[in-house]
């Protein structure tokens, strides 16, 4: 082997080509470049610009975002100094002249109160620094809902009509980058009220069958009943309680096993079970209740509506980074379309709780770990999806 | 020396493996009343599953094969090899379950927030993972070409086809209790013939090895350019060092399920492992009995294997190799699917999912992912393994832990231990220990006899890129302040904290 390469050749070749190759990207690079206009170049140093500007702006008008995203708005503005404030008080300023910090909420004040731009010149912008650049400021309304949330001023030494417009105009695009932000946290937000609906859905007819089922227990067989009432304590302790999002599939195991426990109590021999779990995946971080619904469902649809037994089976499978958990039914299944319309967020009439799952689960891991639904008329259904055993920044119990 | 008892040992393995891999989930209980708390893997069997994942072609066939080479010295191998799950349990086995990281890459991203480092370290336990598995090949196709007689080239192709095929259909390693098992048969695999071995030289009157001082004497050199006690030191601190950033050892804690499992597991690993490593000494001493030099033309890694039917003659002979082949076989195969499961992981979930995803419009069933995963993962290595110039199984092994002891030692320790660690500290780190000892690594396995003090440094470098990466780590770190992640003192409160005192916090408001 070795008396077939040498060494020193190869290593020059190799390099030889590198360095040609390097040499050719750049040429490329460089001709690319070549074919823009000066025009077309600055159009496109500025749309990047705010694409950046943009990026801090995602979490809402703050302290720290309108730091950052000043910089970027001074280098759209050419302007000496920006400073954006909300009704409270001054969030950041940008650039030279930081003495005038004071003077922005007061000079905001009519724009506040009118909605509109308005340019203020040396009358107003007094200043003791003979040096200072800052003699004029243009301040725009950011307007959300008719609303308006703060100003955006641009510092600068004389006024022009293309600046009023430029401040105007990336005002706008700052108000339309806080209303996305808007929505990003109304979602979030209805997520969490769905959470909570699911929460406190746990079936009005569960309860009542459960309670119903113990008390049939409590004359024939008082041990098994005060067991029953224990696991249904534990449930709904389970199901109410105020942690944090996640916790591990063993918990949420533990919890579908106290809630089969009670079902079984009511069908008895009608009900089956089966569980296969890989102990491998128990400590995997998992949204709350993502197990028990599904859970529901299965029992619901695999049995309610069936004569004789139904089965259920729970499979909770090593997928070398993820975890695969699936819930299946020999019951009466539906109409894949129907199902495809309660994924899609239309409100079915008794599976809330499928297509919420499959909202958080997509909306915690991504659009790839949704729920999975097989399923046709009388062929049972099976549902099936993934977790990532990591995922950045989720924990159980945080 | 062709054995058809051996020949058959080794078939049963490899199909043992293919069948476990294929059946998968399909051999765990089907139970319709069902506790999910009596499902949780118990320290003692994740214990056995570590020591079976663990113990690879370098232990059962490449320390004997060492020790009886160049003598006592080698005897620190093992105790280096154990010693690394003591480091393990001491600095990192608790907050490393605690993470809740998955894999080296998880962790990094989960202490350190960075893409990069992230990239990084992915690169890293690919490297390591493949260093890994070359010997494991080389093993392998020594074995084959051994009791059958088969050309250089099957064994290990025999192993990647088998590898491949089991980790490709959902993989063995996932299988605790499998893994588990794999210790027990290695260690009867190895223990059996030990005793039958030590008997018969009772028998014939115990005679003394026949070795020159160099070889009994600890730390004499064999020859003038030989640094025995600097070897051995950068041996022992590469093993005990390196064993923390082996891709497929952190992926077993995970399992545990809290920090304290995660220690019980490392002392019963500790308690495993030092049982095991009594063995391969006994066989290097045997050797030195049987052939006081070693006949022409035969490596000193064959020298297990080579042995029993040398003291025996017929049948016992050829069960007693058979045993030592199937039991070799066994540890090349589970320690090499384990690897070959984490590298895949790797490749798929960082290389290869995010571009199939992209070519295809997120099309791509991500089976079809994995699969072509498993087979870069094994194909690499194997080519590999042909190229290489054979330096010894355990030699090669131990570079794979100079590599993991050079980058992912000061990264997990810094990591969890100190709170000033800034991205790009971590990141130098992680580039001037890489590069360190990848570079010495090729410089070994590519030129031949440097010699002197060059060659001893270059063959074992842990001794210096280790404290070089830290040094860089900690000097970078503290130059950079600016860059210590902003979830720092969050992320070391879950590291350290107890998992009953999170318990108990979390009950507070009921």
């Amino acid at each position: 082997m070795r008396e077939g390469i040498h060494w020193p050749t190869a290593v020059v070749v190799v390099a030889t080509m590198l360095l040609l190759w390097l040499a050719v990207w750049l040429l490329r690079r460089s001709r690319r470049r070549g074919f823009l206009s000066e025009v077309d170049r600055a159009t496109y140093a500025t749309l990047h610009t705010a694409s950046l500007a943009s990026q801090h702006l995602g979490d809402g008008l703050t302290p720290d975002a309108a730091e950052r995203a000043g910089r970027h708005l001074l280098s759209i503005l050419g302007a000496h100094a920006v400073s954006l404030s909300d009704s409270g008080g001054v969030l950041s300023w940008t650039g030279t002249g930081e003495h005038h910090r004071r003077q922005a909420l007061e000079l905001g004040d009519q724009t506040r109160t009118s909605g509109r731009t308005v340019v203020h010149d040396g009358a107003v912008i007094t200043c003791g620094d003979p040096d200072c650049p800052v003699r004029t400021a243009v301040t725009a309304p950011l307007v959300m809902d008719d609303l308006v949330m703060g100003t955006l001023t641009a510092w600068t030494e004389q006024p022009s009509p293309g600046l009023a417009r430029a401040t105007e105009e990336v005002a706008a695009w700052v108000s339309s980058q806080l209303a996305l932000a808007e929505l990003a946290r109304t979602r979030t937000r209805v997520m969490e009220a769905e959470l909570r609906a699911l929460r406190a859905q746990i079936s009005p007819h569960f309860i009542y069958n459960s309670l119903a089922a113990i008390a049939s227990f409590v004359r024939t067989d008082p041990d098994r009943a005060r067991e029953l009432l224990n696991d249904f304590a534990d449930f709904t302790r389970y199901a109410l309680r105020t942690g944090g999002p996640f916790t591990t599939l063993a918990e949420e195991l533990r919890n579908v096993e106290r809630y089969l426990v009670l079902e079984q109590a009511r069908f008895g021999e009608r009900l089956e079970i089966s569980l296969l779990v890989a102990p491998e995946v128990l400590p995997v971080t998992v949204p709350y209740l993502a197990v028990q619904p599904l859970v529901e469902n299965a029992v619901r649809h695999g049995l309610a509506t069936k004569e004789g037994t139904g089965h259920v089976t729970i499979t909770a499978r090593d997928r070398g980074s993820d975890a695969e958990i699936s819930i299946e039914d020999d019951g009466v299944g539906s109409d894949p379309d129907r199902i495809r319309h309660i994924l899609d967020g239309a409100n079915g009439s008794d599976s809330v709780g499928l297509g919420n799952v499959d909202a958080r689960l997509r909306q915690v891991y991504g659009d790839e770990f949704g729920l999975v639904v097989e399923t046709a008329e009388g062929a049972g259904t099976k549902v099936t999806f993934r977790v990532p055993k990591f995922a950045p920044g989720i924990h159980a119990g945080s | 020396m062709s054995n058809p008892l051996s020949l058959a040992a080794v078939v049963l393995v490899c199909l043992t493996t293919l069948a476990v891999g294929g059946l998968g989930l399909r051999l765990s209980r089907r139970t319709s009343d069902f506790y999910v708390a009596g499902r949780t893997v118990s320290p003692r069997l994740n214990a056995s599953a570590i020591g079976g994942e663990y113990l690879s072609a370098a232990s059962f066939l490449g320390v004997a094969g060492l020790i009886y080479d160049q003598g006592v010295d080698m005897v620190w191998l093992p105790v280096g090899y154990t010693l690394g799950y003591l480091v393990l349990l001491v600095i990192v086995a608790a907050p490393m379950r605690r993470s809740g990281a998955y894999t080296l890459p998880d962790f990094a991203e989960a202490r350190l927030g960075s893409r990069a480092i992230r990239l990084v370290s992915s690169a890293l336990v690919i490297g390591i993972g493949c260093l890994y598995l070359i010997p494991q090949f080389q093993g392998a196709s020594l074995t084959l070409t051994l009791v059958t007689g088969a050309p250089a080239w099957a064994g290990g192709f025999v192993v990647m086809v088998v590898i491949a095929l089991a980790v490709g259909a959902g993989g063995m390693r996932s299988i605790t209790l499998v893994q588990a098992m794999q210790y027990w048969i290695k260690l009867t695999a190895l223990a059996v013939p030990a005793f039958v071995l030590l008997a018969l030289w009772f028998r014939s009157g115990s005679p003394s090895p026949q070795v020159d001082p160099s070889w009994h004497v600890p730390l004499s050199p064999t020859s003038p350019d030989d640094h025995p006690t600097y070897r051995t030191v950068s041996i022992v601190l590469a093993l005990c060092l390196g064993t923390m950033g082996l891709p497929h050892v952190l992926v077993r804690y995970y399992t545990n399920p809290d920090g304290v499992g995660a220690r019980r597991t490392t002392v019963t690993v500790i308690a495993l492992l030092g049982t095991f490593y009594l063995l391969p000494p006994i066989y290097a001493a045997l050797g030195r009995v049987a052939y006081p030099t070693l006949p022409a033309g035969v490596g000193s890694d064959t020298i297990v294997l080579r042995l029993p039917e040398t003291f025996v003659d017929g049948l016992t002979g050829q069960l007693l190799t058979a045993m030592l082949a199937g039991g070799a076989f066994a540890a090349f195969l589970s320690t090499a699917s384990g690897l070959a499961m984490s590298v895949t992981g790797v490749i798929d979930q960082e290389l290869l999912r995010p571009r199939l995803a992209r070519f295809a419009g997120g099309d791509v069933p991500g089976i079809r992912g994995f699969r072509i995963s498993a087979v870069l993962a094994v194909l690499v290595p194997y080519v590999l393994s042909r190229v290489a110039e054979p330096l010894g199984l355990a030699t090669t092994v131990g570079l794979a832990f100079a590599l993991a002891a050079a980058t992912f030692a000061p990264l997990i320790m810094l990591g969890v231990w100190w709170r000033r660690l800034s991205t790009w500290g971590a990141m130098a780190g992680l580039l001037v220990g890489g590069t360190a000892a990848l570079g010495s690594i090729m410089t070994t396995m590519v030129v031949d006899d440097l010699g002197g003090w060059a060659g001893a440094i270059l063959a074992n470098p842990a001794m210096w890129a280790t404290p070089l990466a830290l040094a860089t780590a900690v000097i970078v770190s503290l130059a950079t302040p600016g860059r210590i992640p902003a979830g720092t003192t969050r992320t070391m409160v879950r590291l350290h904290t107890p998992e009953r005192v999170a318990l108990a916090r979390s009950r507070l408001p009921e």
